[in-house]
């Protein structure tokens, strides 16, 4: 087997695995640090108990998305070293920033966190739940300031052949980094709200403990509304830079083959034929296109087919072109389930504003399948992201093919395959298993025992979120 | 002192943090399954680590990170060539941090036991492969003049690099035992203490064969002259301290020197390698040095005042949290894990 295809698998593997554990844990690492603040300032013990019953939650899948992340990290030299060698000096500074920085700043507190609800006062604890969140989002832009550096090469120069930082400003103000900044991160707060309130509408039809699911539930559907409607205006100020960006990644998600018509349509569904590089069914929207890329019912965006002319002129013979299909359709699942959390998100709130989510029950139960969503359009977005920078390792400067270690044997890199995949379907599975055990528990009074020397022990009533 | 130089040191720094750190974490997994009689006595010892940990193990993520920028090819040939032993001991960390978390989910003791065994493995599998991979950067690896390394897995485990993985295994297991003693008290601690006293000897005399062959088939205890040859030799008496400490209960001293053991050691050998951070057993001259494997001066300072500013907040609140979790155990304490 081709070991270019196999070191990809892996690395897709790795990073769609890794990357189901890494929203959820940014995204409920900010809500659970709101319930506990709400606990805090309020001294209502539901509070506590709502941290707590979600902290489990959050413990199994950090845990998760830790372990999977160090091999996240050691694979760029075990499978990629040429690639490693050629922008070390400029992508290996985000990595270790990163560790330095957020790695170390989420570990050490979240250890403090867990073990310290009694060794710690009210605040101080508080504070040590937000800098676990705070760590999370540093984390999300040191990776990204490198995957950006993939995306979009800036502030280094060509030294023997290999790439060296000349200009870390730049590399910290490169602007794929601030387009995919904000997605990410309200993505991520989308997917850890909507984690907890899908469980937290299993637990309201269920009549589990209404009182405290239907304010976490409330907490987290404000929070998943808020972020789906952002992401709706972060993805599109993304895709907008992108067009010009990245041309042919957009082509190749709109399979957009010959430069289309000014103003564009937009392709709604597509048959699409790879070969003959052509669609051979189209439904299109008169106009949209244009006023998606460039806010205005005008301009012409360039297609695949010439964008390979171009490139070929530029980079030399060669194929350029990602693959279409695979591209055009994970853009529309992607914005489509956002739509869908959007919509769901709104409803939710409505209804709960109104108090009448119990009799909701097909709402209910929408609620808790639709946990699944952002995670297929977190997969869809990366894949987008990653697939459509194809045949590129880092754009423009590196081809994929010309990355991986050449000292490493096929055969050893299947071994490497075929072993982490079995792991990672093996922790899927009882990370699974593990969620559901604790959620479909009934009663969870044993989250907070009364305990003689509690030091957040002072009742101040019973007041009510509004 | 060149900024080649300086980073050099800061990996090493942060080995050594990791080897002093993690190393007392992998020999607490190790032992925690046959230490503890009952469920409650193991929840004990693995609390121990509970809240440090995760924490701990960044040292290595960071170390990783940081010779990634710094010296991406001592990066990129050491991940690549090491490729077999590093995919076991990432299987292996994988496999201990979630049984750490499983653990004690459910009430059930084939789930329990399960996770039990796995720490077990996912402790021990990641020293006994790091004293390999330390063995082998002492006697050299074969990187030709493109600076690959093509070596299958069983070339890496020649007998001094055998002696090694023991070696590094056992002295883990004694200063993760020595650490116990330091977080437990009563029947808990005492039994540390017993196991230790039969386990330490054997680590004394695997240690000083480590050092007596590492001088005849290394150069790398005496590169810089047979004076530094002082240095194992004091992080091998630094053991034998440790070891006699222990007997007389003097619990914090014998951990303080298995501290010193594990940052002498390890300090021994990265010192012993500079200038050189990978061997060639082929050639001298194929050798990755801090100069021919390093990123740019630009790269070079960027990172040295992220670190400089850094490393100090890193320590701190590191240091904090150990001092939060001071108190010793007990089988009634309300425990996480």
């Amino acid at each position: 087997m081709d070991p270019i295809i196999i070191a990809r698998l892996q690395f897709a593997s790795t990073t769609i695995f890794h990357y189901f554990f890494v929203p959820v844990s940014i995204g409920m690492a900010f809500t659970i640090a709101i319930m506990q603040t709400l606990y805090v300032i309020k001294g209502n013990k539901i509070y506590k108990k709502m941290t707590k019953f979600f902290a489990v939650l959050f413990l199994i899948n950090f845990a998760v998305g830790v372990v999977t992340g160090i091999f996240q990290e050691f694979q760029f030299g075990m499978n990629w070293s040429t690639y490693s060698r050629f922008v070390g000096d400029v992508f290996g500074p985000s990595l270790a920033i990163e560790g330095l920085l957020a790695f170390f700043l989420e570990s050490t507190f979240i250890g403090i966190w867990v073990f310290g609800w009694n060794r710690l006062g009210k605040k101080l604890h508080l504070m040590s739940v937000w800098l676990v969140a705070f760590g999370t989002l540093l984390s999300a832009f040191w990776i990204l300031s490198a995957n950006s550096f993939m995306q979009n090469p800036v502030g280094y120069e060509f030294v023997d052949g290999r790439a060296q930082m000349n200009d870390f400003l730049a590399i910290l103000t490169n602007p794929h980094l601030w387009a995919q900044f904000p997605h990410v991160l309200f993505t991520s707060l989308a997917t850890g709200s909507f984690v907890i309130a899908g469980i937290s509408a299993w637990k309201i039809a269920r009549k589990h403990d209404l009182d405290l699911f239907k304010r976490s539930f409330r907490i987290s559907i404000i929070i998943g509304l808020a972020s789906s409607l952002i992401i709706m205006f972060t993805g599109h100020w993304q895709a907008q830079y992108l067009v010009n960006a990245q041309p042919m990644k957009m082509a190749a998600a709109e399979a957009l083959w010959e430069d289309s018509d000014d103003p564009a349509p937009f392709t709604v569904v597509a048959a699409i034929d790879e070969a003959a590089k052509e669609n051979t069914f189209e439904v299109q929207i008169p106009l949209l296109l244009s006023f998606l890329s460039f806010n205005q019912f005008e301009g012409s965006l360039e297609g695949i087919n010439g964008l390979q002319e171009m490139y070929e002129d530029k980079y030399g013979p060669g194929n350029y072109i990602p693959n279409v299909t695979l591209l055009f359709w994970v853009f529309r699942v992607m914005t489509g389930i956002g739509g869908v959390m959007a919509l769901l998100g709104l409803y939710g709130w409505y209804m709960s504003r109104k108090d009448g989510l119990e009799n909701k029950k097909w709402y209910l139960k929408l609620m808790t399948f639709g946990i699944v969503l952002p995670f297929i359009a977190n997969t869809a977005g990366w894949i987008l992201t990653e697939m459509g920078r194809q045949p590129w390792a880092v754009f423009g400067l590196l081809k994929t093919s010309d990355a991986i270690s050449p000292s490493v044997t096929p055969n050893e890199m299947l071994f490497s395959l075929i072993a982490f995949n079995s792991i990672y379907a093996i922790l899927g599975g009882i990370t699974i298993y593990l969620f559901v055990k604790h959620i479909r528990k009934e009663n969870h009074d044993d989250l907070v025992p009364e305990i003689a020397q509690d030091p957040f022990d002072e009742e101040r009533g019973d007041e009510v979120v509004s | 002192m060149s900024l080649n130089e300086f980073w050099f040191l800061l990996i090493t720094v942060l080995f050594v943090g990791f080897f002093v750190l993690e190393g007392f974490d992998f020999g607490v997994g190790t032992v925690a399954r046959f230490l503890g009689k009952d469920d409650a006595e193991k929840r004990v010892y693995i609390n121990t680590i509970g809240p440090f940990w995760d924490a701990n193990e960044v040292w290595l993520i960071t170390a990783g990170g940081a010779m990634f920028a710094a010296f991406p090819h001592w990066y990129a040939t050491m991940f690549s060539g090491f490729y077999i032993p590093l995919v076991f001991m990432l299987l292996a960390l994988i496999t201990r941090g979630v049984a750490l978390q499983f653990r004690s989910q459910l009430d059930s003791s084939n789930w329990r036991g399960f996770w039990d065994w796995s720490l077990v493995i996912g402790s021990a599998l990641p020293p006994l492969l790091w004293g390999v991979v330390l063995a082998n950067f002492m006697v050299g690896m074969p990187i030709n003049k493109d600076m690959e390394m093509a070596s299958g897995f069983v070339q890496f485990l020649h007998p001094f690099a055998l002696l090694g993985g023991v070696m590094f295994l056992l002295l883990t297991i004694t200063h993760g035992l020595q650490f116990i003693t330091i977080r437990t008290t009563g029947k808990l601690q005492e039994r540390a203490r017993n196991v230790a006293r039969k386990i330490t000897p054997i680590t004394i005399i695997l240690f000083l064969a480590f050092i007596v062959v590492g001088y005849i088939v290394s150069d790398v205890f005496t590169y810089h002259g047979q004076t530094f040859m002082v240095i194992p030799i004091l992080a091998w008496v630094a053991l034998l301290f440790a070891n006699l400490y222990n007997t007389q209960k003097l619990d914090i001293n014998a951990f303080i020197l298995t501290t010193v053991t594990m940052i002498l050691l390890t300090g021994s050998i990265f010192i012993g390698m500079f200038p050189r951070v990978m061997i060639s057993s082929i050639s001298e001259a194929y050798s990755l040095t801090v100069y021919n494997a390093a990123s740019g001066s630009y790269t070079l300072k960027v990172m040295s005042i992220f670190s400089i500013v850094l490393l100090p907040f890193v320590l701190g609140y590191q240091a904090w949290s150990y001092y939060i979790f001071r108190k010793r155990l007990k089988k009634d304490d309300e425990l996480e894990y």
